[in-house]
């Protein structure tokens, strides 16, 4: 409830100071919200389109506030990510079956690539307490380079060198009949992929034993150790688990939204995934919430540079206003603590003596 | 007779917790007032009260004879009020010069004026008879200083009134008699000093006046001089209590812990325990004495697995358990009350039911298939924390963080014995604890004892060790001194033994 109030704050502080920078560089704040709106929910085939540009994010989002959950600062989703979505991309290209095999197979390689990818900086904070931060940033690139190179070496593309062959539609998770039911919408299975996984994630996370024995070691690595839980094991799993669902995001992304994959490119989804967990308190169902409220900004953006003369970088401001806030969270935890107070304090001297409020 | 302050009838609830109620304390200018109460009675609510950190529900506040709104520290520091928290605030790369003028600098147009507060200090620290060096930084510095370097930021700030949150908790018996001499320094100066402590001792030795209180009411105000240990204990637990440990002779059975050989090695990778053998029985209590540091820690880590051993077997209930897992042991009986409650003792930041389950979450009913039973957690943690009478906000569902530390080591206590372990290490399980709560856990590990479990307890007081105890092994350096019978032994006998000063090995 708390955590839903400093993030609805967050929004709405993000929301004003974007329409400040919309007032101060004149222009009409109303009527930059309402095609920045309009462009991500004005009619079905954009509602569905915002739900497709939220889906990659609730993945990042998700293997971010996992590894968060559990003590660890997981930067590397975009690394994670663009080695899932190759591994996958190898297995629908190469392979010669129908869609009914393809994409299970396509899942499985997704999550063990980007589950590798996360394993080795797992594996050096275990052993030699390198920090996380330092080494998922350096698996970032070298996943950047390895599809740099991988990529024209096996998966190129006939005419262009740049990026991938396009996956055929089978090995894709695009659908007709959601495609159609959307008006067009390149929304895609992955979003039901998405749904799904939140709900495996918060199951772990609130009701297993895993889940107990992970956030355990997050919140305190002496104790875990004290009550016997493997405190390297559960750092190693954790990431793995991390890196597992930015690999799914990589095939939502280069499977789903899109067909190939790009070189040279680091998605912004990774980094983006930090923000959505932050917004959404690190709790799944918040991630899910918040993933797809930054889909609605980054849709709308389009629209309303389309337009109007709003320059896109204004959405990319409120962006980061509303990050600010989140992180901020702390500080809003004290204003809302001592505005609760307040009102507690007012309330209770108006009805004193009526016992606890 | 003058007072400078007075708390009347003050009244402060918490969410689910009535922490202050009704209570009254006066301080007269000049005297050492001790404010005794058992953990979570509510004294440090009460000082934060008056050094302006929360407003009371109800009740005056009047500051010689003036009754004053204390809205913020800022207006305490003006009224001449300072208190020192339990847990210190200070900057640990800082110097002393810095934490005190940290948020009163003093500027010499916009430069601050570093030299001429150093200069201060030390006359203050001159006068005062602290002994402190205000070019220190707080991290090179002892516990005893940094405490002395929250009473200068008191003198520098001009306080009249000190207020002291359990200062002796975190001392050497050493830095205690010189806090007392302190203390006293300061009262002859003028100033008027309220301490809060559950030390009697420290009491007697050093105040004029004490105020009692127990779950959150004053009880009274009695003259230490007049008033005995045993009635202060007794208006502080609110039942008669004895200072001796009513238990009856052991009976030891069959050996639960051997240990043979064990050399552990310590942080600095050189043997801090050597060649340690020892036997600790069932139906028995075996204390270690010692000065801290001489091994002890590395004895306990090694048993329960924390830490691994160089050379030498430990045998539980006749199996080797040299190199099995931390979780292995305890599910083969091994249990420990760690020293750090904080470190290591719980997860500050699940709750208390959560927390109780720390090593049997794998266990049914609380888990099945890797799925955990929240009814089942519920009840199995209500029951220990009913029965070890440990006091939160919101009972099961309470962060840990939250609670009192007395609470949270009863919590820790009542985790452990409810396991019903063959074996239970206790290390200094009463640390920081007030009487009441002694008296009542040295009953239970007496009782787990008389269940016929072994009981293996580590503690730096003496008066513990010797009473609770059947026999007593006694550590210098992380070699075994001697043993003795707790019946047969005094404090001189083993004060010297743990000067390293031998005793014809009678194993
Ligand atoms: N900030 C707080 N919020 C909620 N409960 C609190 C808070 N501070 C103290 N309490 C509760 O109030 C009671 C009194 O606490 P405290 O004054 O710290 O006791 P003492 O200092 O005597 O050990 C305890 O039950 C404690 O859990
Ligand atoms: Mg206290």
């Amino acid at each position: 409830m708390r955590n839903f109030i400093i993030s609805l704050s967050a929004v709405v502080f993000g929301l004003i100071g974007g329409a400040i920078l919309m007032a101060v560089t004149g222009h009409d704040p109303m009527e930059g919200y309402r095609f920045l709106f309009q462009g991500g929910l004005k009619n079905i085939s954009r509602f569905g389109d915002t739900l497709a540009t939220g889906t990659p994010l609730i993945f990042t989002g998700l293997s971010v506030a996992f590894a968060f959950r559990t003590g660890l600062f997981n930067i590397g989703a975009a690394g994670q990510m663009l080695f899932g979505g190759f591994c996958a991309s190898i297995i629908g290209l190469k392979l010669d079956a129908s869609g009914a095999v393809l994409i299970p197979l396509m899942i499985i390689a997704a999550i063990l690539g980007g589950a590798v990818w996360a394993f080795i900086p797992g594996l050096l904070k275990a052993r030699f307490n390198v920090h996380e931060v330092v080494s998922t940033i350096m698996m970032n690139w070298i996943a950047y380079w390895t599809i740099y190179y991988a990529v024209p070496a096996y998966l190129k593309a006939e005419s262009v060198e740049t990026e991938s062959r396009a996956l055929p539609d089978k090995a894709t998770l695009k659908a007709a009949w959601l495609s159609d039911m959307f008006g067009g919408s390149y929304v895609n299975m992955g979003l039901f992929l998405a749904v799904i996984v939140v709900i495996i994630i918060a199951f772990i996370i609130n009701k297993t034993t895993l889940g107990y024995e992970l956030k355990a070691v997050g919140f305190n690595r002496h104790s875990a150790e004290y009550a016997g839980i493997g405190v390297n094991r559960s750092i190693i799993l954790s990431m793995l688990i991390s890196g597992a669902l930015a690999g799914l995001a990589g095939l939502a992304q280069y499977a789903g939204n899109g067909n190939n994959i790009q070189i040279g490119v680091l998605a912004t989804q990774g980094y983006d995934g930090i923000a959505v967990a932050l917004l959404g308190a690190n709790s799944p169902i918040g991630v899910l919430v918040s993933a797809l409220f930054f889909g609605l900004l980054y849709s709308g953006r389009g629209f309303m540079n389309a337009m109007t003369d709003i320059p896109p970088e204004i959405a990319d401001s409120i962006i980061a206003i509303i990050i600010y806030f989140a992180a901020t969270s702390v500080l809003m935890n004290r204003v809302i603590t001592w505005f609760l107070g307040r009102r507690r304090a007012n309330a209770g001297s108006a009805v004193s003596g009526k016992g606890k409020v | 007779m003058e007072f400078v302050v007075e708390m009347l009838n003050i009244r402060k609830e918490f969410p689910g917790v009535v922490a202050n109620d009704d209570i009254t304390l006066q301080l007269r200018k000049g005297e050492i007032h001790a404010l005794l109460g058992e953990n979570g009675a509510g004294k440090s609510t009460l000082m934060s009260i008056l050094f302006g950190m929360y407003q009371p529900d109800r009740g005056t506040i009047k500051v010689r004879g003036e009754q004053v709104k204390i809205a913020n520290p800022n207006v305490a520091n003006k009224l001449g009020i300072g208190m020192v928290h339990q847990h210190f605030k200070l900057v640990s790369n800082f110097t002393v010069t810095e934490n005190i003028i940290l948020g009163n600098e003093l500027k010499r147009g916009l430069a601050l004026n570093i030299k001429g507060a150093a200069r201060r200090i030390e006359e203050l620290s001159k006068r005062y008879g602290l002994n402190v060096d205000p070019y220190a930084k707080i991290e090179d510095i002892s516990v005893g200083m940094q405490q002395r370097v929250e009473i200068l930021k008191m003198l520098y700030r001009d306080a009249e009134v000190l207020i002291l949150d359990e200062p002796s908790a975190v001392l050497t018996p050493q830095e205690i008699d010189e806090l007392i001499k302190i203390m006293k320094g300061l009262v002859a100066e003028g100033k008027s000093v309220i301490v809060i402590t559950h030390k009697l001792k420290e009491i007697k030795a050093a105040a004029d006046r004490c105020t009692v209180i127990r779950r959150g009411k004053t009880i009274g105000t009695v003259d230490v001089a007049t008033t005995s240990e045993l009635q202060m204990a007794e208006m502080m637990v609110g039942r008669s209590v004895t200072f001796k440990v009513e238990k009856k002779p052991s009976q030891p059975g069959d050996v639960i812990l051997k240990l043979e050989g064990l050399t552990v090695n310590n942080n600095k990778n050189v043997p801090g325990l050597k060649d340690f053998n020892l036997e600790v029985r069932a139906g028995e209590i075996v204390g270690i004495a010692g000065v801290e540091g001489n091994g002890q820690s590395e004895l306990v880590e090694a048993i329960t697995g924390l830490r691994k051993s160089e050379a030498g077997r430990i045998i539980l209930n006749g199996q080797e358990i040299t190199s099995h897992s931390i979780r292995n042991r305890i599910n083969n009986g091994v249990a420990h009350i760690p020293e750090d409650r904080q470190k290591r003792g719980l997860v500050l930041d699940y709750t208390l039911e959560e927390n109780m389950i720390l090593q049997v979450y794998k266990r049914e009913p609380f888990s099945k298939r890797g799925i955990l039973n929240k009814g089942a957690i519920r009840k199995y943690a209500s029951g220990i924390l009913e029965s070890f009478d440990v006091r939160s906000g919101r009972g099961p569902v309470s962060v840990s963080r939250s609670l009192s530390g007395g609470n949270q080591q009863k919590a820790i206590i009542g985790r452990e014995i409810e396991l019903d372990p063959s074996l239970l290490i206790a290390v200094q399980p009463t640390r920081g604890l007030d009487v009441g709560s002694i008296e009542y856990i040295h009953k239970r590990l007496i009782g787990h004892r008389d269940r016929g479990k072994a009981v293996l307890l580590i503690s730096l007081e003496l008066d513990e060790v010797i009473n609770v105890s059947d026999r007593i092994a006694v550590v210098n350096n992380g070699e075994l001194i001697g043993i003795v019978n707790a019946a047969e032994t005094n404090e001189n006998e083993i004060g010297l033994m743990m000067a390293g000063v031998g005793k014809g090995g009678d194993q």
